[in-house]
């Protein structure tokens, strides 16, 4: 093993100190004097076409810039999904559409000088509709009577199975082998139908946006955003500008977790200046935000698990239903993603399959929300694998140990690629140990009539997308020899633009503290897709590593030109050159100040490019002990324990907070997080007052541990840690409330009630 | 209308309107890290001091604060990056969002609270919500700090 001195070392955020004083670093911070106010008219109905839209009145208010309506934006339908292009997704929006089709679409743009001028003229707005019944039971929306996008320019960039008068966005299947034929052949089958909610993303930093004209009358975009080359395009498209035109700036982001992979609110603002001339921005608040924007997908997922009687894995069957909403960004996706992780994991199979279809519906649209599908489907299989394990009285660690994918085996449906790296195997072992597995499983009863049970769960995510995302990175020598690393990922607080330098100072034998990292600026970043699908570590991180050596090759050739010797006869380590004899030597801050002077010189400039061909899966094994109130239903976790396998681990303080984090919104969304609307499509949890994310009472221990393996294809053997984290407190914790008290709940959030619904039952 | 106040340990004299909320005037006059969350008072972004006590800025009218003591981190900058920097040795200020609040609240909890025990810590705490860390990282940054420790 080589030993590295930036990579593995927990070193603190380059911009740590600055974002936790409260310097002014984020997009509402950076707002210039005289800047407009933009405010969105939400519609209050889930399903209606505007009739009569009269802005007369509001228009005369003084202080008014601008009221846009349906009328007044471009008739070019375009997707808000922050893909690479061709996007998967539909495009089935529009800036502002006469239909409207969630409870919170977009009706008016208003634009004033102050926020009160702007309210006041949304209230003088009147708006004549037509109701429509609409599609609120995702189960019932295909052929449903009332069908939720009948326009006749709706457009897919490719086949994603679209069946628009069917209400279908999208359509999967991937099957391997007979599934019926291997059923027969199992002396054990078990099956179960599982529902996940919606859950919101809930960053602290809601949606905003800010932008101006530049001297050149071009579109300058400020917005906390994971994705600004795919908002530039976006942008472009739906405003029917050119991409030239618009530039692009991401400032430090307040948290995304998926939900800025979406343009929720940067085309009000930018057509707002591109009709006016003026600077405009937008704050979503925290109601906007959680009712006017996207959340995870809610599934329905029905598995059905065929082993034999030593516990093989002989099939796996998932027949999914996905809850779109109103728009379809990420929808064919996501319901992709969840049927690609859960067949990677158990790969002794002789059939598989994963198959069905994301609809349409009139709700807020479902969006990227760490975990991406994964999240979903881990509950349903892990779930289905645990009552498996019950029904041949196997051990779930043991099951697991015999039928999990080991590094060096290839997927099962697709056998052509061979996992390069796992320690899963390591990971259940461990996790086992930790929370004391074997003393304490399943149950034991306490003297204050409360009962503890144990559960546990394992999980797989990607790192980047395969064969599509690409990214760039550009080093920069500067005259002092420090560098300036230039990439276009999104710090969105994991720490990422640390980790990136720590590879670059790898590479260079120098220390993180030599880099300025800048990110993202379209107008200067080299291209990358953006901060999204685990890929910024694993991606951009090879497009670093790359980099840095392309410098370091600049270097040492120019070194030895100076030197007047082969770059052969050179060695640099870092901050010297030195000749193989030590006869001559060159400091790099020397050579930093001579090659920017005088004739035949130059910058020096490294460059990298990386797109990936695997996705290689990172491993959580994940063991919950919950204490159930038997009089009440209600489940405490006190303790959870998360065993990782995320390759090299880059950043070790970094890393921790990443699983800590993501296990708190994982267990977040197995006890109560849940978007719920009402009876007309109205949602209901629309402040943290409705919807609960976990607070500091709500957490008992939580323990993690890294299991390092070592992925040949990533940087310095990296892979993602980003999103696997939150996959497996739903199935461990619904796992350990049935060993707590014997009652199987199907349907996320597993709330009290319905734990004591059950026993009652 | 008119208010004086102390603001940062400096009087300061705020022009302000019947119906504005301490967080609106306090980011109109520069002080920007005042961050708004939520619309209800429950996320503790906005947190600040008012005459020493911690209190959500979002919900206070200005018009009320005639003669207060008002301090945000901007005016305890020492003590708040004393706090930061641990907290950033445990990798825990994540995103950043939250950390104006949340260390406003650790530092006023620090001179209120004698000898504090873990619960009491948490309980003092539990209005300053963050999404990104799972809290742990931050506790473990408040021990350190309340021990005396530095990274």
């Amino acid at each position: 093993m080589i030993t590295m001195k930036s990579v593995g070392q927990g070193i603190p955020k380059m911009d740590a100190l600055a974002i936790a004083t409260g310097k002014p670093v984020y997009t509402q911070d950076l707002v210039m004097p005289n800047t407009l106010v933009v405010k969105v008219l939400h519609s209050p109905y889930a399903f209606a076409e505007i009739k009569a839209i009269d802005t007369r009145k509001a228009k005369k208010l003084s202080g008014v810039e601008c009221i846009l309506t349906y009328e007044d934006v471009p008739k070019v339908r375009f997707t808000v999904a922050g893909q690479s292009y061709p996007e998967p997704s539909p495009y089935d929006r529009l800036i502002l559409d006469k239909v409207v089709r969630y409870v919170g679409d977009a009706v008016a743009i208003i634009a004033a000088v102050d926020e009160k001028t702007a309210l006041r003229a949304m209230k003088l707005i009147k708006v004549d509709y037509e109701i429509f019944e609409p599609v609120l039971d995702f189960e019932t929306a295909m052929g449903h009577a009332s069908i939720v996008h009948r326009e006749q320019d709706l457009y897919t960039n490719f086949d994603i199975g679209m069946e628009q008068a069917k209400n279908i966005i999208a359509t999967h299947k991937v099957e391997v082998g007979n599934i019926e034929a291997e059923l027969k052949k199992c002396t054990v089958i078990v099956e179960e139908t599982y529902y996940t909610q919606a859950q919101a993303q809930g960053m602290m930093e809601t949606y905003r946006s800010f932008n101006y004209l530049d001297h050149m009358g071009r579109l300058v975009v400020i917005s906390s955003t994971q994705i600004p080359f795919h908002v530039r395009r976006t942008l472009a498209r739906a405003l029917q500008i050119p991409e030239s035109k618009i530039r692009v700036i991401k400032p430090r982001i307040g948290g995304g977790f998926g939900g800025k992979q979406t343009l929720a609110v940067e085309f009000f603002t930018a057509i707002v200046t591109w009709k006016t001339g003026k600077p405009a921005q937008l704050v979503y608040d925290r109601t906007e935000t959680f009712s006017c924007t996207s959340s995870r997908h809610a599934m329905r997922l029905k598995v059905r698990l065929g082993a034999d009687q030593a516990g093989v894995i002989k099939v796996v069957d998932i027949e999914g239903l996905s809850d779109g909403g109103a728009y379809g960004e990420h929808s064919s996706t996501t319901f992709g993603a969840a049927g690609e992780k859960a067949l990677i994991l158990y790969n002794k199979t002789t059939a598989a399959r994963f198959f069905g279809h994301a609809v349409y519906t009139n709700k807020m649209p479902g969006g990227a929300l760490r975990g991406y599908g994964a999240t979903q489907a881990t509950f349903a299989l892990e779930s289905t694998l645990n009552k498996l394990a019950e029904k041949l009285h196997m051990d779930p660690t043991k099951i697991r140990l015999k039928n999990i994918i080991n590094e060096g085996e290839n997927y099962f449906t697709k056998p052509d690629v061979i996992l390069g790296s796992s320690t899963l195997d390591r990971c259940i072992i461990k996790g086992k140990e930790l929370i004391g597995w074997n003393e304490k499983y399943p149950r034991k009863d306490l003297e204050s009539g409360k009962v503890r049970g144990l559960g546990m769960a394992v999980t797989v995510q990607g790192s980047g997308i395969a064969y599509i995302d690409t990214a760039a990175a550009e080093i920069h020598l500067n005259s002092e020899g420090s560098y300036t690393l230039m990439i276009g990922s999104t710090d969105m607080g994991t720490g990422s633009d640390t980790i990136l330098a720590q590879f670059a100072a790898e590479v260079l034998e120098t220390t993180v503290d030599k880099f300025i990292v800048y990110a993202a600026d379209t107008d200067v970043s080299p291209y990358d897709p953006g901060s999204y699908a685990s890929s910024t570590t694993y991606v951009t991180g090879m497009a670093v590593v790359r980099a840095a050596q392309d410098l370091k090759a600049k270097i040492i050739a120019k070194g030895a030109k100076l030197l007047e010797v082969l770059p052969e006869q050179i060695e640099f380590d870092g901050t010297v050159m030195k000749t193989l004899n030590s006869e001559k030597t060159l400091t790099l801050k020397k050579l930093a100040e001579s090659i920017l002077v005088g004739p035949g010189h130059e910058q020096l400039v490294g460059t990298g490019s990386y797109g990936s061909p695997v996705s290689p899966p990172p491993f959580i094994a994940g063991f919950a002990e919950v204490e159930v109130d038997k009089g009440t239903g209600k489940v405490d976790v006190v303790h959870y324990v998360a065993v990782v396998d995320c390759g090299t681990v880059v950043n070790p303080k970094l890393a921790k907070i990443q699983v800590e984090g993501g296990i708190v919104q994982g267990i977040g969304m197995a006890l109560y997080e849940d978007v719920r609307y009402g009876p007309k499509g109205k949602l209901q949890t629309n402040s943290f007052m409705q919807y609960k994310i976990p607070c500091r009472k709500d957490i008992g221990s939580i323990d993690v541990v890294f299991e390092p393996s070592y992925e040949p294809t990533g940087p310095f053997g990296a892979k993602s840690i980003g999103e696997v984290v939150i996959n497996t407190p739903p199935a461990a914790i619904a796992h350990a409330i049935y060993n707590a008290v014997g009652v199987t709940v199907t349907k996320l959030p597993i709330t009290p009630e319905k734990i004591f619904m059950a026993m009652k039952h | 209308m008119q208010i004086d106040v102390i603001m940062n340990q400096k009087q300061l004299s705020l022009s302000v309107a019947a119906d504005e909320f301490l967080a609106d005037t306090l980011r109109r006059y520069g002080f920007l890290s005042i961050r708004k969350g939520c619309n209800t008072t429950c996320c503790g972004l906005c947190t600040v001091w008012i005459d020493d006590k911690p209190t959500l800025s979002c919900s206070v009218l200005s018009a009320r604060l005639q003669g207060k003591r008002i301090t945000t981190i901007e005016g305890v900058e020492q003590e708040a990056t004393e706090f930061a920097k641990i907290l950033a040795s445990e990798g825990a200020e994540q995103c950043g969002f939250c950390s104006p609040g949340f260390i406003m609240t650790v530092l006023a909890m620090k001179r209120e609270l004698v000898h504090p025990t873990e619960a009491e810590i948490i309980h003092y705490l539990t209005g300053n919500l963050c999404r990104c860390t799972g809290y742990l990282g931050q506790m473990r940054a408040v021990r350190t700090y309340l021990r005396g420790m530095h990274p």
